[in-house]
Order: C-alpha cells, then sequence, then structure tokens
C-alpha cells in the first residue's frame, strides 16, 4: 500500500509540477494575475507531494518491505536503521528521487525568498524550476520508478555496498546534491531575466545570494566525497579526476566563476550577457554531469547501473532545457547593453581575467573528461585520461588564477589604482616568497619545481586577504559581512594551495613486507607490527593488525588496519588505520598475509592532507558568510536593519574586535 | 530583422556538437567495457610453450603456421570459460577451423581432469601458468578469443564467451569462402 | 581474486562503487634505488585493465600482480621506460596509459587548454579597450567602495 501511495504522490507531484511551470511561465507571458496567483500554490503543493513520495520510500526501507524491488536491492534486514535510510540513495533510482526532492525544497525556498520581488519576475522564475522539476519527475517515472514491486518479494535484500556503508558516504550525497541542484535557481532567475527581456543591476544582487549558497553546498559536498574516498578507500587519494569526480567540480568551477561575474553586473552593471550565459551553463554543466553519471557512457568508479534507454531520455531533456535556454539566450543577450567603463587596472579586469581563467580551467576538465567517448569514432581506440593530463593543463590555468587573486582584491573598481596597498602588497609578496622557499628548502628539503611557488602564492594569498581586514580594524570600519565572507574563502583557498602542495610534494609512502615484530623506518617515524588477529563485525569478518607507531623512538599511538570480507556481497574491503599526528597523517594499510607470519603493509605520511578538506569547508563557510550579509535582507526587513540600536552596536562591535 | 551576432549563437553552436558527442557516446556504450586490441592486423606473438596434454612436447607458434586458427585463453577457474565450453565442442565438430587453447594461470593437472569430463574442444593446448604469454597477447580477461590467418596475423578478437550469435555473425564470416579442409595435425 | 571477469563486470555494473576497496600491497626489493623509483613511477603511471581508477601499483588483481613482475623483469633485463611503455602500449592500446600520448587524433585535448586560454585572454583584452575608452565619459561614480 504505502509503495503504491509513494508512486501516486510522484505522479501527482509531476502534474503540479506541470501547472507551476505553465502558470509561472505563461501567466506573465499573457498578463494574466490570476495564473501568476496560482504558482505559489503549485509549487507548494508539488513540494508536498514529493515529500510524501519520498516520506513512503523511507518508510519501505525502514520497514524491510522487500517487495519492493529497489528496496531488496540496496538494503537488508541485517543493516542499522541508520544505513537503511540512507540506502535511499545508494543506487540511481532513490537517488533521483533525493533529487527531486531537493529541486522542491529550493523551489519552495526560491518562492519564498522571491516573494518580495515584482510578480512577474518571480513567476518566471518559479516557472522555470517546474520545468526542471517536471523534467526530472518525468524522468523518474518514465525509466526509473522506486517503487516496482517484486513479486513474490524475497525473503531478504541484497544489502548495500559495503563501502557505502559509511557516515561519510551517508552524507555525501545529500550535501553534494543540495549544491547540484542549487544551481537551478540560478539558472532559474537567468531564465526569467531573459523571458523578461531585461537585466539590471538588481537583478544581479538578487541572483547573487542564491549562486553563492549553491556553491556552499557543492563545496562541502565534493570535500565529503573526496575525504570520504581518502580514509574509506584506503591508498591516500584524495582525488582521481575520476569522471563523476570531474562532473561535480565542472559545475563547481562555473558556480565559482558566476559568483565573481555578478560581483561585476551588480556593482557596474557591466558583463550582463556573460554573467547570464555563466548562470546558464553552471546548471547546465549539472545536467550534463548527471547524463554522464547516469547514461552509462562513460566508465568510472561511482557510475550508477545505467542503460541506454536511460541515456537517451537525459540527452532529449538536455536538449530541451540548455537548448531552449541557448537559444533565448541567442536571441535576448543582445538587447544587454552597458556604457560602463574601467581601466586595464581596475578590479573588473581582474575579475574578467578570473572568469577566463575559471572557464579555461573548466573547458580543460570538460575536454578530458569527454575525450574518451570521441576516441572510438576517430579511431584510436580507447583513451585514459588521467591524473598526467589533467594536473599539469590544470595548473595552467590556476596558477595565473592565484596569482592575479592577491592583487585583483585590492584593486579598485574602474579606476584600479592600487595606490597605498601596492608596498604593503609588495611586503607580502616577499613574505610569501621567503616562507615558501623557507618551508620547502629549509624545513622539508627537496619536493618538485612547483612547490615553492604553490606555497607562496598561497601564504600571499592569505596575507594579501588579511590586509584589507586589519586595515579596516585599525581604522575603526565596520566590515561588511560581505566582505568578511569574502576574505574568509580567500584565506580557505591559501590554506588549500598550500596542503595540496604540501601533499603532493612531501608525501612519503612505503610498502613493507614486516613479520611479527619487525620494525620499519619512514621518515621521522617508526612501524612495529605486532601481527594480527581476527576480527567480526555484524555482516562482516577479517582479520586486524596492531601496528605500534612511534616518532623519533616516542610512542604516539597503537594502530589497528583492519583488512573485511563482508559475507552478502563476498567483498574485500582494506581499512586503513589513520593517525593524526600534530598536522600530518599517518596511514597504515594492511596488505595481504604473505605466508611464513609475513604481512605486506603500506605505510604513508601525508602532511597537512586534513586540511585540503578543511579549507573547503572555510571556503564554504565565507560563502554562507556573505549570504548573511545586510543588503541581501534589505528587502525584506527594512526597519530592522536602520534602527538606532543597530546602527549603534555596528562599531561598538568593531572597537572591542580591534581593541 | 538585424542579424545576431555570432558570438551570442556560438554556446548553442557548441551545445549542438556537445550533443552529437553524446549521442555517439549512447551509441557506443554498450562496447564500453570492450578494449579493442592493438593487436588486429599485426603478427600474432611468438612463443613456445609446454603442451597440456604432452608436458614433454612443445606448442610453437611455427607449427600453427600455415592455416586458419582459432587462439582461445581461458583456465578452469574462470567461470565464462565454463560458459563456452559447449560452443567450443559444437566449433570443433564443424571442422572448419582448429582451436588453440592457452591454459592461462591454471594448474595443469586440474586442467586435464576438466578436459577429460567437460570434452576437449582444442586441437592443440600451451599452457602459461605464469601468466606472462598472456600479457604478451594482451590478454586482461577469459576467455578471450583470437582469429589468425595462414599469415600469422590477428584477423579479430572476440571478448568473452562465444556465443552462437558470435560465431555465426562475428567469425564465420571473416574465414575465407572456399574452406580448405582445416589442418589436422600439428606436433 | 580469480574470476571470469565478464561475470565480474556485470555483478560491478550493478553497484554503485564498483571500487573493490581492497588493493595491492607489494613490497618489491628492486636492485638499486634508481631501479626501484624508476619501477614505481611505472607501475603507477599503468592503468589496472581489470579495473576502475586503479594503477597496476595498487590493483590487487593476479593480472596486475604478472604485468607488474613483467615490467620488473623488463627493467632488470635493460629495457628503457619508453621501451616498456611502447610495449605495454603495442599489447593493450592506449588505454594503459593514464597520460593520453600526444598524436595527431589527440593533439586537440593537449592544446584545448592552452587555446582557450589563448582566445579568452585575446577577449578579455578586446574588451578591455573597449571599456578602458568609455571610462572617461562612464557617469558612474569614481569613487567606488565595498560595502
Amino acid at each position: 500500500m504505502i509503495p503504491e501511495l509513494g508512486e501516486f504522490a510522484l505522479i501527482l507531484a509531476m502534474l503540479l509540477a506541470a501547472l507551476q511551470a505553465f502558470f509561472g511561465i505563461m501567466g506573465p507571458a499573457l498578463r494574466r494575475d490570476r495564473w501568476m496567483a496560482a504558482v505559489t500554490p503549485a509549487v507548494s503543493g508539488q513540494f508536498v507531494m514529493v515529500a510524501t513520495s519520498m516520506g513512503c520510500l523511507i518508510t519501505s526501507f525502514i520497514n524491510n518491505d522487500f517487495s519492493v524491488k529497489y528496496v531488496a536491492e540496496n538494503s537488508n534486514s541485517s543493516l542499522p536503521l541508520f544505513y537503511r535510510v540512507a540506502a535511499l540513495w545508494g543506487a540511481h533510482s532513490g537517488s533521483l528521487i533525493l533529487w527531486i526532492f531537493l529541486l522542491a525544497l529550493w523551489s519552495i525556498a526560491a518562492a519564498i525568498g522571491t516573494s518580495r520581488l515584482p510578480k512577474p519576475f518571480a513567476s518566471r522564475v518559479i516557472g522555470v524550476l517546474g520545468v526542471i522539476s517536471f523534467g526530472f519527475l518525468l524522468y523518474t517515472l518514465a525509466t526509473s520508478n522506486p517503487f516496482l514491486r517484486l513479486d513474490p518479494p524475497w525473503p531478504d535484500g541484497e544489502s548495500l555496498n559495503p563501502v557505502l556503508q559509511d557516515p561519510g558516504l551517508a552524507a555525501h550525497p545529500p550535501v553534494l546534491y543540495t549544491g547540484y541542484v542549487g544551481l537551478a535557481v540560478a539558472f532559474a532567475f537567468a531564465g526569467a531575466a531573459m523571458l523578461e527581456g531585461r537585466l539590471d543591476r538588481e537583478w544581479a544582487r538578487w541572483t547573487r545570494p542564491w549562486t553563492t549558497a549553491a556553491w556552499a553546498f557543492l563545496s562541502c559536498g565534493i570535500a565529503l566525497g573526496s575525504w570520504w574516498a581518502y580514509y574509506t578507500l584506503g591508498w591516500g587519494g584524495f582525488w582521481f579526476w575520476d569522471p563523476v569526480e570531474n562532473a561535480s567540480f565542472m559545475p563547481w568551477l562555473m558556480a565559482t566563476a558566476l559568483i565573481h561575474s555578478l560581483a561585476v553586473t551588480e556593482k557596474r552593471g557591466l558583463f550582463k550577457s556573460w554573467t547570464l550565459l555563466l548562470a546558464v551553463l553552471a546548471f547546465s554543466l549539472s545536467l550534463v554531469g548527471t547524463f554522464l553519471v547516469r547514461s552509462g557512457v562513460l566508465v568510472s568508479v561511482h557510475s550508477f547501473a545505467a542503460s541506454p534507454g536511460r541515456g537517451t531520455f537525459i540527452l532529449a531533456f538536455l536538449i530541451v532545457m540548455i537548448g531552449s535556454a541557448l537559444a533565448l539566450y541567442a536571441w535576448r543577450a543582445p538587447l544587454l547593453k552597458s556604457e560602463a567603463g574601467f581601466e586595464l587596472t581596475a578590479r573588473e579586469s581582474f575579475l574578467l581575467f578570473n572568469n577566463i581563467l575559471l572557464v579555461t580551467a573548466c573547458a580543460t576538465v570538460f575536454a578530458g573528461t569527454i575525450a574518451p567517448l570521441i576516441a572510438g569514432p576517430l579511431g584510436i581506440g580507447k583513451l585514459s585520461v588521467g591524473p598526467p593530463y589533467f594536473n599539469p593543463t590544470f595548473l595552467l590555468s590556476i596558477l595565473p588564477l592565484l596569482a592575479l587573486l592577491s592583487v585583483g582584491i585590492h584593486a579598485g573598481w574602474k579606476r584600479g589604482n592600487l595606490g597605498r596597498r601596492a608596498r604593503i602588497l609588495l611586503l607580502a609578496f616577499i613574505a610569501a616568497a621567503v616562507i615558501g622557499c623557507g618551508v620547502v628548502f629549509g624545513f622539508f628539503t627537496g619536493g618538485r619545481v612547483l612547490s615553492p611557488v604553490g606555497v607562496a602564492l598561497g601564504v600571499w594569498i592569505i596575507l594579501s586577504s588579511l590586509i584589507d581586514p586589519i586595515d579596516r580594524l585599525r581604522r575603526h570600519i565596520s566590515i561588511p559581512r560581505a566582505v568578511l565572507g569574502m576574505t574568509l574563502a580567500h584565506i580557505g583557498l591559501g590554506i588549500f594551495v598550500i596542503s595540496i602542495t604540501s601533499v603532493e610534494a612531501f608525501t612519503a609512502e612505503r610498502d613493507v613486507a614486516l613479520s611479527a615484530g619487525g620494525i620499519a623506518q619512514l621518515g621521522a617515524y617508526q612501524f612495529q607490527f605486532q601481527g594480527v588477529k581476527p576480527i567480526e563485525g555484524a555482516d562482516y569478518s577479517g582479520v586486524a593488525g596492531t601496528v605500534i607507531l612511534k616518532h623519533n623512538g616516542a610512542l604516539v599511538d597503537v594502530m589497528h588496519p583492519q583488512k573485511r570480507e563482508y559475507w552478502v556481497q563476498h567483498t574485500v574491503t582494506t581499512h586503513s588505520a589513520i593517525y593524526m599526528y600534530r598536522v600530518s597523517n599517518v596511514l597504515v594499510a594492511l596488505g595481504q598475509d604473505l605466508g611464513d607470519g609475513r604481512w605486506s603493509l603500506r605505510l604513508q605520511v601525508r602532511p597537512l592532507v586534513t586540511f585540503i578538506w578543511l579549507a573547503a569547508f572555510i571556503m564554504a563557510a565565507g560563502g554562507m558568510l556573505a549570504i548573511s550579509d545586510r543588503r541581501y535582507r534589505l528587502e525584506r526587513e527594512p526597519a530592522a536593519a536602520l534602527t538606532p540600536a543597530a546602527l549603534a552596536a555596528v562599531p561598538a562591535v568593531t572597537r572591542s574586535e580591534a581593541g | 530583422m538585424r542579424r545576431l551576432p555570432i558570438r551570442f549563437i556560438l554556446p548553442l553552436v557548441l551545445f549542438g556538437l556537445l550533443v552529437v558527442v553524446l549521442a555517439i557516446g549512447i551509441k557506443n556504450s554498450p562496447e564500453k567495457d570492450i578494449i579493442p586490441s592493438p593487436l588486429i592486423g599485426k603478427p600474432a606473438p611468438t612463443f613456445s610453450l609446454p603442451s597440456l596434454t604432452d608436458p614433454g612436447q612443445k606448442v610453437t607458434s611455427a607449427q600453427l603456421r600455415g592455416h586458419w586458427y582459432l587462439f582461445n585463453v581461458w583456465g578452469t577457474w574462470c567461470i565464462s570459460c565454463r560458459m563456452e565450453q559447449a560452443m567450443l565442442l559444437r566449433i570443433k565438430q564443424t571442422g572448419l577451423i582448429p582451436l588453440v587453447g592457452l591454459d592461462w594461470r591454471d594448474d595443469p593437472s586440474v586442467a586435464r581432469s576438466y578436459l577429460k569430463h567437460e570434452g576437449d574442444p582444442y586441437q592443440t593446448i600451451a599452457v602459461d601458468q605464469d601468466g606472462m604469454e598472456a600479457i604478451m597477447w594482451g590478454v586482461y580477461g577469459a576467455p578471450e578469443t583470437f582469429l589468425v590467418n595462414p599469415a600469422g596475423i590477428v584477423v579479430y578478437k572476440y571478448i568473452g564467451p562465444i556465443t552462437e550469435r558470435a560465431w555465426e555473425r562475428d567469425i564465420l564470416p571473416r574465414l575465407p569462402l572456399t574452406s580448405e579442409p582445416a589442418a589436422t595435425s600439428s606436433s | 581474486m580469480r574470476a571470469g571477469y565478464l561475470l565480474i563486470a556485470a555483478l560491478m555494473a550493478s553497484l554503485l562503487l564498483a571500487a573493490s576497496a581492497a588493493y595491492a600491497i607489494a613490497p618489491t626489493q628492486m636492485p638499486t634505488p634508481q631501479l626501484e623509483a624508476r619501477y614505481l613511477r611505472l607501475i603507477r603511471g599503468f592503468r589496472c585493465m581489470q579495473c576502475q581508477d586503479e594503477s597496476l601499483a595498487d590493483s590487487p588483481v593476479d593480472l596486475a600482480a604478472d604485468m607488474r613482475r613483467d615490467i620488473r623483469d623488463m627493467l632488470l633485463a635493460g629495457k628503457t621506460d619508453q621501451q616498456i611503455r611502447d610495449f605495454m602500449v603495442s599489447r593493450y592500446g592506449y588505454f594503459i596509459l593514464f597520460k593520453p600520448p600526444f598524436v595527431w587524433k589527440t593533439a586537440w585535448l593537449w592544446l584545448t587548454p592552452g587555446a582557450v586560454l589563448l582566445v579568452g585572454v585575446i577577449v578579455a583584452l578586446t574588451i578591455i579597450r573597449k571599456r578602458a575608452a568609455l571610462a572617461a565619459t562612464d557617469p558612474q561614480d569614481d569613487d567606488l567602495v565595498d560595502t
């Protein structure tokens, strides 16, 4: 009964999404106020139905209803409750339900957020979101219905892939999808502007917080996935340039470009058509990513079970959505004009180069991702495109980007005189260069050619970002949250660059064969192997090794790397033991029994690796801080922001922080 | 009407190209797990390996020169190879082309008793216990089957268990029409 | 991990994550540190033919172990890195290399980043020239600050 209810709710949701799209777009076009008034009830109804549907699927998982095919294929009665719920997004159909639910959630948020905006514009935004919802609901019902029954029901389910049974991975898809789907809002704002044929600085101000929010979620989602891969897959890698990883990274690069281009459009009314195009492209890359992941055209670790039918459907959907958006763009964008001017050294120029470099980076990743698709037709058989392609080509555009950032944030709008900032910026650069070379050639010895460059760029970004806030604090000028958020995000980027450089250059790694009592040395660390003992879990058995970790002879930790065999799936997994010692990650992975009591072990020391993910979260936090800025709220609560108490409070806080 | 500037149409054009690429991707996706062999059209590797059935003897590529043969990589541990066993026996019955086996990473005594019970479709079988010969042929799984012509050139490679359909559609048409009586002696 | 790979491939295709999370840890003893370094660099640059995203260095499957042994033997026999790479490509095709070759059919891939960057920079400079000319007549406030 419950699965049928869920399916019925999904069908109703699709019909409501169709109404939402129709009234939302046709209402303003034909100037029918009552049609526009129907948009909010339609989107609310759509949300309730989608939530009901997802609730039904979760209920089936919790109740171990193995008459539902999707539940039987992805859950098991021995699975803990937490993973039974998380199993919902463990495979293709259920993850689509999650996607649709999040889209409905964003749509509701957008409906509330745009309630103070001009009615026709708000109506069009929700209408465009309705088109996307409709497409995904139709896709799910037509090709990937998760409510299909089994007759007879299975006695028990096949269970969830053991590598997915992990809190990090359970959280990864919802966060990532929130970001992915959130870009739909920016897309809808662009769609509404194009349907209206009008785009002004106000539009940019409305669009900014939505873009930044989606970007922040996307950052966290990618970081969670990378973190999970690092500690679950256990070979110390955190980014493989896998097609599916790229599918989430390309929209992130575009969204980053969009955030910066929106800043120019809001401030100066410039780059209007370019900003519009980026807003369309960012979400389009989300959709293309969905296609690449779910159509089965590419070989990937993460790809879902796919069938060509599903691929054909998404391709048709891509053609309708992206094709019509770009056609609309070709028609409307030429109308957008601006008379504003700026000098070569102005902030606008820096942000323009920021965009060019980010788009180049995105094009690089894109070329590498789709190259295997056309290698066959080009007659070179099958092609692998791995890190040896992506790393150098990506750096080609990212290194100049990092270098320009430190200067760009101090360039003034329009005229771009660095003024008195030039000297302190130069000082910061010298300090960064000294630190970069010092760390690389002094503290560690060796490293690669680019490592001093990486460290120096990272340090320079951090120092340069701090100049403005410190300056404002000293002069008792309040710092708007938007500026603070930007500063935080840039500092996060600086930390990110330093930690990536450190991991790439200073990771020490060694495979050893040890018998009980044997000691291996790696850098300043000693690893003493104490043998293995059997372990038993809820749905697996295996062995755990004992390794005593010492640093320069002093005991640090006792580590227990595991090797598990899951019974239901007959899968062997390696669980590295990871210990955070100072700023380094020490990893020990258990290999195989080499006979005569010896085991193979992989030992790794990765300095600063944890800071890679920390940095991503700092960037996301910066984004969230920027969204909370007053100027995005003035629309709704003009009274609150201008009370004398609020005005008095600001300098007081600033003063106390400075003191 | 004013002509639209090219730069605003360019995104649509590029998207059109992308759609073509993605459509090609969909069309080729059923074959995406098949890695084409670079050996096609090139001479088959030369080898000299112990014979499974007659451990004292060698199976060499020189003996195989001068007639068509199917070079079939298999192992008793390989489930898919057991699936194609019946088809291989049928091919042997047709007498159109001899099968040369490469017993890959296997225990020869297990392989011998397996063939005794299940039937032996091969004319000769070379033993590749350490897996080095399979690498020479670019084998990445089992079963894999190579069609080699009298000049010793690899004409075709079939990946996976040979089915009736594969035999009729992919292998038979590549054999010469006027099939000379297949050579039956080798060692 | 011996199995008919087609069956395994079918099984794997039904899983969200086809990665076997186990991986090979194979300590080797090459006679010199230089050879050991070359060996490690080589096996990290080859893709495991039966797995995804795994290099020969990490793959736990038997075939990968055989290939590592083959590479070690070739190194000990005095082959150069390029000869070993050419041998692998002659047997398995370009697919085995994580680094796509630079041949004329893949040139577009290697040239895309530079070409996009070049076009982008030219476009940016054109825009800036046009806008710089407008800066003098632009009525918007000269003293724009972040608020």
